[in-house]
C-alpha cells in the first residue's frame, strides 16, 4: 500500500473542509478525484503535503507504512511525495532553474550548471534551455506552467505524485503532451509500476489520454462515491456531480 | 563674487533637507599624514583584506585597471595599471590641472548643506579618475574608503571624469576595519560625462553599526551619454542618508540607478535617486529593492523631473518586509514639466506570499530555506549594461555581500 488515508477532517482558519476522507491508493493505481468546486479536492492535496494552516482534527495519513500526519513538508517530500500546482505562484528572481537544481537528486554547489539529463527532459517538454533561464512562471502561458511542473516532477522522481488540474488552461495540443509525460512519471507502461497518483480534473478531458483506474466524487469534503472512472464520469456529464 | 569657502563657512552649520541631522563634532577630523602609504595592498593586515573583499576590492589587484585607497582621511594607495585613465589623489590632481578647479562643486553644491561644507572646509581627500578622450577600458577602476580608527570623521572629495567617447568601469567599496564600532562618512562625488562617454559605478557599502554616512552625489551629463549606478548595502549601518542626483543636460542621455537595500537591527537608511531628464530624449530607470528585518527602517526615495521633449523616465521600488519591528516607507516622486515626456512609477511594500513559501516547500525546501530564497530572488536585480565578466563578477560582490541571509 502506497498511501492510506482514514477518517481525515481537516480545518482550514478554524473552518471544517473534510469531513472524514477516507482513501487507499496502491502502487500502480492512478486515482482520479471529482468533485464541484469548494468540495475540498485541493485541501486534500495540501493537507497530504502538510502544509501549516491545513489543520488536521483527526484521523492519520500512511504513506508507506509510515505515518506522516506530523511530518513537515519538506520531510514528506523526501519520502517521495511530488505535486504539481493548478496555479503555481511567480517568484521574482528565483529561476525555473533554480527550481530543478533544487527538487533534482543531484546535488548541486551554488554555480554549478544544471545537469544534462535535466536539461534534455525540458526539451522533451519544449522548455528550451533558455526558458530554464526565466523567473518561474513569470508571465509563464497556461501550457508553459504545465509543462513547467511537470518537467520539476520529472527531475524530482516522486513515488506518489498528486496532479492539480494538470488539463487546465491548456490547449488539445499541450494535453496530450502533457498526459504523455504523466503516464511516464506513473510508470503506467510497466506492470509492475511502484508509483501511485491521485489527480484533480474538472473536464475529465484528460482521462482520454491518462490510464485511471480508480475514481471518487468529493462531496461537502466526503467522499460520496468511489468506482470505475468512465461510469462515473458518464454519470456526472448526464446529471451532474448531485446524482453521481 | 563670494568664494566657494565663503559659501562653504556660510553652511557649515546647515541642516541637511532630509535624514537626521549629525553632530559631526561627536567625531574627530583625521589628519592626512596618520596612515603612511603602503607599497601593495598586500601589505594591509589580513583582516583589512577580508574586508576590502567583501566590498568589491582585489587586493591582489587582479582583473583591475587601478586601485585606490583612502583610510581615514589619508591616501594609502594608488596605482594606475593601464593607460588611458589616470587615477590619483583629488589633491595631488588640483596641483596638476588648473581647469580641475572649474569642476569642482558644479554637480554638487558645496552649501547645499554641513556636510557638503564640511568637506570643503576640511583636509582634501578623495580621487580623481578620468578617463581620456575614446578610451574604453572593460577592466574595472576600484576604489575605496575605508575607516579604520574608532570616532574618526571621514570626508572624501572625488571627482570623476569620463572625457569625450570614453568607457569605464568603477567598481568602490566602503568599509570600516573589523574593530571599528563608531565613526562618520561623508563622501561628495562629482561625475561629468562628456559626449557620447559612459560610466557604470558600481558601490558597495559594507559599514558598522554605529556610523553615520552621508553621501553626496551629482552626475552632469552630456549627449549621448550613459551613466549607470548599482548601489549595495546588505549590512548595518547607524544612519545613512543619501540622494544622488543625475542632471540628463544632453540629447540621448541614459541613466540608471539600481539599488539594493536591506535593512538590519537599527539602521536607518534613508537612500532615493533622481534624475533631472533636461535632453531631449534622455531616458532615466531607477529601481530599487528593499528588505528591512530587525528594527530597521528604509526610506526610499525617487524623484523623476521631465523638462524636455521625449524624454521618458520609469521609478521602482519594491519593498519586503521581514520583521513586525522594521518599517519600509516609499516615497516616489513624477514631475512633468512639458507636454510629449512620459514618466511613470511602480511601488510595492508587503510581506513574502505564503503560496510562494508553500510552493518551494512542496519542492522540498524548509520554509526558512524557502524563505531565504525569495528574498534573495527578490534582491536579485538584473544588472544593466555590465559587459558580460563584470556583471559575473559584480554578482559575485552581491552575493558576498548578501551571505549570511
Amino acid at each position: 500500500m502506497l498511501l492510506e488515508i482514514s477518517d481525515l477532517e481537516v480545518e482550514v482558519e478554524g473552518k471544517k473542509i473534510l469531513n472524514g476522507v477516507n482513501l487507499i491508493i496502491n502502487e500502480g493505481e492512478t486515482h482520479v478525484l471529482l468533485g464541484p468546486n469548494g468540495a475540498g479536492k485541493s485541501t486534500l492535496f495540501m493537507t497530504i503535503l502538510g502544509f501549516p494552516n491545513y489543520k488536521v482534527t483527526n484521523g492519520k495519513i500512511i504513506y508507506k507504512g509510515q505515518d506522516i500526519t506530523k511530518l513537515e513538508t519538506h520531510e514528506r517530500i523526501a519520502l517521495g511525495l511530488g505535486v504539481t500546482f493548478q496555479n503555481p505562484p511567480a517568484i521574482r528572481g528565483v529561476k525555473l532553474k533554480d527550481l530543478l537544481k533544487i527538487v533534482d537528486k543531484q546535488e548541486y554547489k551554488s554555480n554549478d550548471e544544471l545537469d544534462e539529463e535535466v536539461i534534455k527532459l525540458g526539451e522533451r517538454l519544449k522548455l528550451n534551455e533558455q526558458f530554464l533561464e526565466r523567473d518561474v512562471n513569470l508571465g509563464f502561458s497556461g501550457g508553459e506552467v504545465k509543462r513547467s511542473e511537470l518537467l520539476q516532477l520529472l527531475a524530482q522522481q516522486p513515488d506518489f505524485i498528486m496532479f492539480d488540474e494538470p488539463d487546465s488552461g491548456v490547449d488539445i495540443e499541450n494535453v496530450e503532451l502533457i498526459s504523455k509525460e504523466i503516464s511516464t512519471l506513473l510508470d503506467q507502461n510497466n506492470e509492475n509500476s511502484q508509483k501511485g497518483g491521485l489527480l484533480i480534473t474538472h473536464l475529465g478531458y484528460i482521462l482520454r489520454f491518462v490510464d485511471a483506474t480508480h475514481a471518487h466524487v468529493l462531496i461537502d469534503g466526503k467522499i460520496t462515491r468511489t468506482g470505475n472512472p468512465e461510469e462515473i464520469m458518464t454519470d456526472i456529464r448526464k446529471s451532474g456531480f448531485g446524482e453521481a | 563674487m563670494v568664494s566657494i569657502k565663503d559659501r562653504a563657512e556660510k553652511a557649515v552649520n546647515k541642516q541637511a533637507a532630509i535624514g537626521a541631522d549629525i553632530d559631526l563634532n561627536e567625531y574627530e577630523a583625521a589628519d592626512v599624514e596618520a596612515h603612511r602609504h603602503i607599497d601593495s595592498l598586500d601589505d594591509l593586515t589580513k583582516s583589512d583584506k577580508e574586508t576590502l573583499t567583501s566590498v568589491g576590492m582585489m587586493t591582489d589587484e587582479e582583473d583591475r585597471s587601478a586601485s585606490f585607497l583612502q583610510m581615514d582621511q589619508s591616501e594609502v594607495f594608488v596605482n594606475n595599471m593601464f593607460p588611458g585613465v589616470e587615477v590619483m589623489g583629488t589633491a595631488q590632481a588640483l596641483e596638476k590641472y588648473d581647469w580641475l578647479a572649474d569642476y569642482m562643486w558644479k554637480a554638487v553644491q558645496v552649501d547645499a548643506d554641513k556636510y557638503t561644507a564640511t568637506t570643503e572646509l576640511g583636509a582634501k581627500s578623495g580621487y580623481f579618475i578620468r578617463s581620456l578622450p575614446g578610451t574604453k577600458l572593460e577592466l574595472p577602476i576600484q576604489a575605496c574608503m575605508y575607516i579604520g580608527d574608532d570616532a574618526v570623521r571621514q570626508t572624501a572629495h572625488n571627482i570623476i571624469i569620463a572625457e569625450e567617447g570614453s568607457e569605464i568601469n568603477i567598481i568602490t567599496g566602503c568599509s570600516t576595519a573589523a574593530h571599528v564600532d563608531n565613526a562618520a562618512h561623508i563622501g561628495v562625488s562629482e561625475f561629468y560625462l562628456k559626449k557620447d562617454s559612459k560610466i557604470t559605478f558600481t558601490m558597495v557599502h559594507n559599514w558598522a553599526k554605529e556610523v553615520d554616512v552621508r553621501p553626496r552625489t551629482g552626475v552632469i551629463m552630456d549627449d549621448n551619454s550613459t551613466y549607470i549606478s548599482n548601489y549595495i548595502l546588505t549590512k548595518p549601518v547607524r544612519n545613512l542618508q543619501a540622494y544622488p542626483t543625475a542632471y540628463a543636460n544632453g540629447q540621448n542621455t541614459k541613466v540608471f540607478f539600481q539599488s539594493i537595500l536591506a535593512g538590519k537591527d537599527d539602521s536607518v537608511i534613508d537612500q532615493g535617486s533622481r534624475t533631472e531628464l533636461n535632453g531631449i530624449n534622455s531616458q532615466s530607470e531607477m529601481i530599487t529593492r528593499a528588505i528591512s528585518e530587525d528594527q530597521s527602517t528604509i526610506i526610499t526615495r525617487g524623484d523623476l523631473h521631465g523638462k524636455a521633449h521625449e524624454a521618458k523616465g520609469h521609478l521602482e521600488c519594491m519593498g519586503l518586509i521581514l520583521s513586525d519591528d522594521s518599517k519600509i516607507y516609499s516615497i516616489p516622486e513624477l514631475r512633468g514639466d512639458c507636454t510629449d515626456m512620459e514618466l511613470s512609477h511602480e511601488a510595492a511594500v508587503g510581506k513574502i506570499a505564503e503560496a510562494e513559501i508553500q510552493y518551494l516547500m512542496a519542492r522540498g525546501l524548509t520554509e526558512d530555506e524557502a524563505a531565504s530564497m525569495i528574498v534573495r530572488g527578490f534582491l536579485d536585480i538584473d544588472i544593466k549594461g555590465l559587459p558580460e565578466e563584470l556583471a559575473k563578477e559584480t554578482k559575485n560582490i552581491m552575493d558576498l555581500s548578501m551571505e549570511g541571509m
